[in-house]
């Protein structure tokens, strides 16, 4: 199984820790709340795929498991979040972050 | 039938609740015949107490339940019925009993009369916690208790500013002699590691222990400081006379019979540790005979009926220390007994002429008042004669002892007494003779009301009128007692408590006081008969009064100095104070800390500003930190 490709461990730290980068600084960055939400789920993934590579590395499937959790966690996330989005689109009519800073003081 | 004793404080405290919680909801006559049976039965009760001890001659020994314990020092509500406490016990039920029933008809028509019964009750129930106790923490709870009792009955008009700051004033004064009660308590524990009187009293315990002779001193200096406070002797005494603000019969029974001697209870119980320090016993006779010949100088004076005998009871007081203070513990005692009598009755006598008076209580608006208030006029007399130490009334008996133990002491002291007691006739029936004597001098609308009081306000009267005429006999010193086949029985009674005392004066130096003493007074009564009697001299009106007699008719000023020299001081210093360190320190400190608080929230609430992109920034920077620091 392993190196079959020529891929090594390594590639795949990289590749997640690239992709969790431009998750965060989607959320730090971007205004649009949809969008920041996608980076949410960028930064999730990039997580499944650190682990999922582990698990390939160690031979130990304890970690797949851990990922189809995350999975079911962000779908009901995800379910949350967007009503809660759509809420907030339809009483301040944007979602721009912004915007929505009046629960600041 | 032993346990049952423990009772004797608690039933004036059952009426107390029952009266104070359902108040209005009762009727009058509810509350007085409530409030008057419940003192009947401690008095039976103390009657039988009373009876059991002099058969057995051994106290009853009530224990309640464990109070206090820690370490070696234990206290327990517990009561002692010996010889001592039973002679207070039957005149504090007995006196208070005719007092409640007095009260019933005097304050009859007063709105607050309800209240007026609850405290007379809760008065009684602390005075016998007083007594009763078997040690001097359940002694002191009474003290206290009496003293609130105090405080709340002279104001207990207390729409009136006077009133409120008469009641005041005493409660403040006793205060301060509690202080020294308290001392004294500390001090007793710390070196005598007991309060019981039965572990503190018995035989030679307080020789065994190793206290200097200057703590014992300082011990029983402290509790003759209580001792001033609550029973009114220089420099403590002038709460009393303001305490006349009072109703009559709480000054009867409150300021006049019971609650002011118990300092006189206080040294006679404690007798053991003063026979111990002669200093104090020193001390103790000369503050006695100074207050005794400064409160019967002022009554010579004084113009408003309750002030006389207010002033008489102070001097009285000073009388009975000095008997204490040169080791006649029974013959204080014994004047305690016949004082509460007479003066209880002279009291309520005031009452029931104030009663007629409509309110009045200046004797130069009286007069005449002898074919008015016939009942109220012979009783007045005796009380008056008793009072005065006209043999065979109880005063002349009680009298005549204190002044020989005192001649048998020193000379000096005899002829100060002496003095006193002529000082005490004196004024005692100016009182009577302007009084009762002469022509009618107050308002036509006055004239009209007169009348005599109802029966169950001249029964007490009567009453009392017996007891001052027969008390005496119980102590009959032994000379004129071998003639007539009596002995001093109250002396022997007490001997068990307060030890036995024999005179070694020669049965000729005793009947030459007694003749000297007693001739003297009737002259003085004289004196007094032929200045307002038949000269019809009247007291002058304050304004022309002048040199002396107006200082002594202003109390030589006393209250003034003390409110120059203590009560205006405390003041500036109270101002002071608030103005400088209440105000600026304490409220400084308290508003700042605030003011701070709310500048610090001032400061950080500008990290929520709102923008969830910093936010987020801020969390991804901390994070990073964190790695960095444990990496």
């Amino acid at each position: 199984m392993q190196n079959l490709t020529g891929i090594t461990i390594n590639d795949y730290i990289i590749l997640s820790t690239v992709l969790f980068c431009i998750g965060a600084l989607g959320v730090m960055l971007r205004r649009n709340a949809i969008i920041i939400f996608m980076c949410v789920e960028l930064m999730l993934n990039a997580v499944n795929v650190l682990l999922v590579a582990f698990s390939n590395h160690f031979g130990d499937s304890q970690a797949q498991v851990f990922v189809f959790f995350i999975m079911a966690v962000a779908a009901a996330e995800v379910a949350v979040g967007l009503a809660i989005l759509i809420m907030i689109y339809r009483n301040a009519g944007t979602s721009d972050t912004d915007v929505l800073n009046k629960l600041k003081w | 039938m032993e346990s049952l004793f423990k009772f004797i404080p608690i039933f004036p405290i059952i009426s107390f609740l029952i009266i104070a919680l359902l108040n209005r909801k009762l009727k009058v006559s509810v509350v007085t015949t409530l409030g008057s049976s419940s003192i009947l039965l401690s008095f039976i009760f103390s009657l039988l107490a009373f009876i059991q001890v002099a058969q057995t001659q051994k106290g009853i020994d009530l224990h309640l339940f464990e109070w206090i314990h820690s370490g070696k020092f234990s206290a327990s509500l517990a009561f002692l019925i010996d010889q001592l406490s039973s002679v207070f016990m039957l005149v504090i039920t007995g006196v208070g009993f005719l007092i409640h029933i007095f009260s019933a008809g005097y304050m009859h028509h007063d709105d607050g009369i309800r209240r007026f019964f609850a405290y007379l009750n809760l008065f009684i129930a602390f005075m016998l916690f007083l007594v009763m106790g078997n040690n001097l923490l359940v002694m002191f709870i009474g003290w206290e208790g009496v003293g609130f009792c105090s405080f709340m009955l002279i104001g207990f008009w207390y729409k009136e500013k006077a009133n409120n700051d008469a009641a005041k004033k005493a409660f403040i004064m006793n205060r301060i002699g509690d202080l020294g009660f308290l001392i004294a308590m500390c001090l007793t524990i710390y070196y005598f590691g007991t309060l019981d009187y039965k572990t503190l009293f018995q035989a030679g315990y307080i020789a065994s222990m190793p206290v200097p002779d200057s703590t014992l001193t300082w011990i029983t200096v402290c509790l003759f400081i209580g001792a001033i406070g609550k029973s009114a002797q220089i420099p403590l005494y002038t709460w009393l006379p303001d305490a006349m603000a009072g109703p009559t019969p709480v000054s009867a029974l409150i300021h006049a019979a019971t609650m002011v001697t118990a300092g006189i209870y206080m040294l006679a119980r404690t007798n053991i540790l003063f026979s111990l320090t002669p200093l104090t016993m020193e001390i103790v006779s000369i503050v006695g005979i100074a207050t005794a010949l400064l409160g019967a100088s002022i009554g010579l004076f004084q113009n408003d009926i309750k002030k006389v005998l207010a002033y008489s009871t102070v001097s009285q007081l000073g009388l009975m220390f000095v008997a204490l203070g040169v080791g006649a513990y029974s013959a204080a005692v014994f004047h305690v007994v016949t004082h509460a009598f007479f003066k209880a009755l002279l009291f309520l006598g005031s009452g029931s002429v104030i009663h007629a008076m409509s309110g009045e209580q200046d004797i130069r608006k009286m007069g005449g008042l002898k074919a008015h208030l016939p009942t109220t006029h012979k009783t007045f007399l005796i009380g008056t004669l008793a009072i005065s130490g006209i043999p065979p009334l109880a005063g002349f008996f009680s009298k005549d002892q204190i002044l020989s133990a005192a001649f048998e002491h020193h000379t000096w002291l005899f002829a100060l007494g002496l003095l006193v007691s002529m000082m005490t006739a004196f004024y005692m029936f100016r009182l009577y003779f302007l009084t009762f004597h002469g022509s009618f001098r107050g308002t036509q609308e006055q004239a009209h009301h007169l009348h005599e009081s109802p029966l169950n306000m001249t029964f007490p009267l009567m009453v009392l009128a017996v007891l001052a005429i027969v008390a005496g006999f119980f102590g009959v010193p032994h000379v004129i007692g071998e003639h007539i086949g009596l002995h001093n029985s109250f002396q022997d009674f007490l001997a068990p408590v307060l030890g036995k005392s024999h005179s070694h004066l020669s049965a000729g130096t005793e009947w030459a006081l007694m003749g000297f003493t007693t001739a003297i007074i009737i002259g003085m009564i004289l004196w007094a008969k032929n200045l307002f009697v038949d000269k019809g001299i009247l007291p002058a009106s304050d304004a022309e009064m002048k040199g002396l007699k107006k200082t002594i008719y202003h109390k030589y000023y006393i209250d003034e100095f003390y409110n120059k020299v203590i009560t205006q001081p405390l003041d500036k210093l109270s101002a002071f104070t608030q103005t400088s360190i209440d105000r600026k320190v304490v409220d400084g400190i308290v508003n700042n800390s605030g003011k701070g608080t709310q500048w610090l929230g001032q400061v950080f609430r500008k990290l929520q500003f709102g923008n969830t992109g910093y936010y987020a920034l801020a969390f991804v920077i901390a994070l990073i930190c964190m790695f960095l620091l444990f990496i």
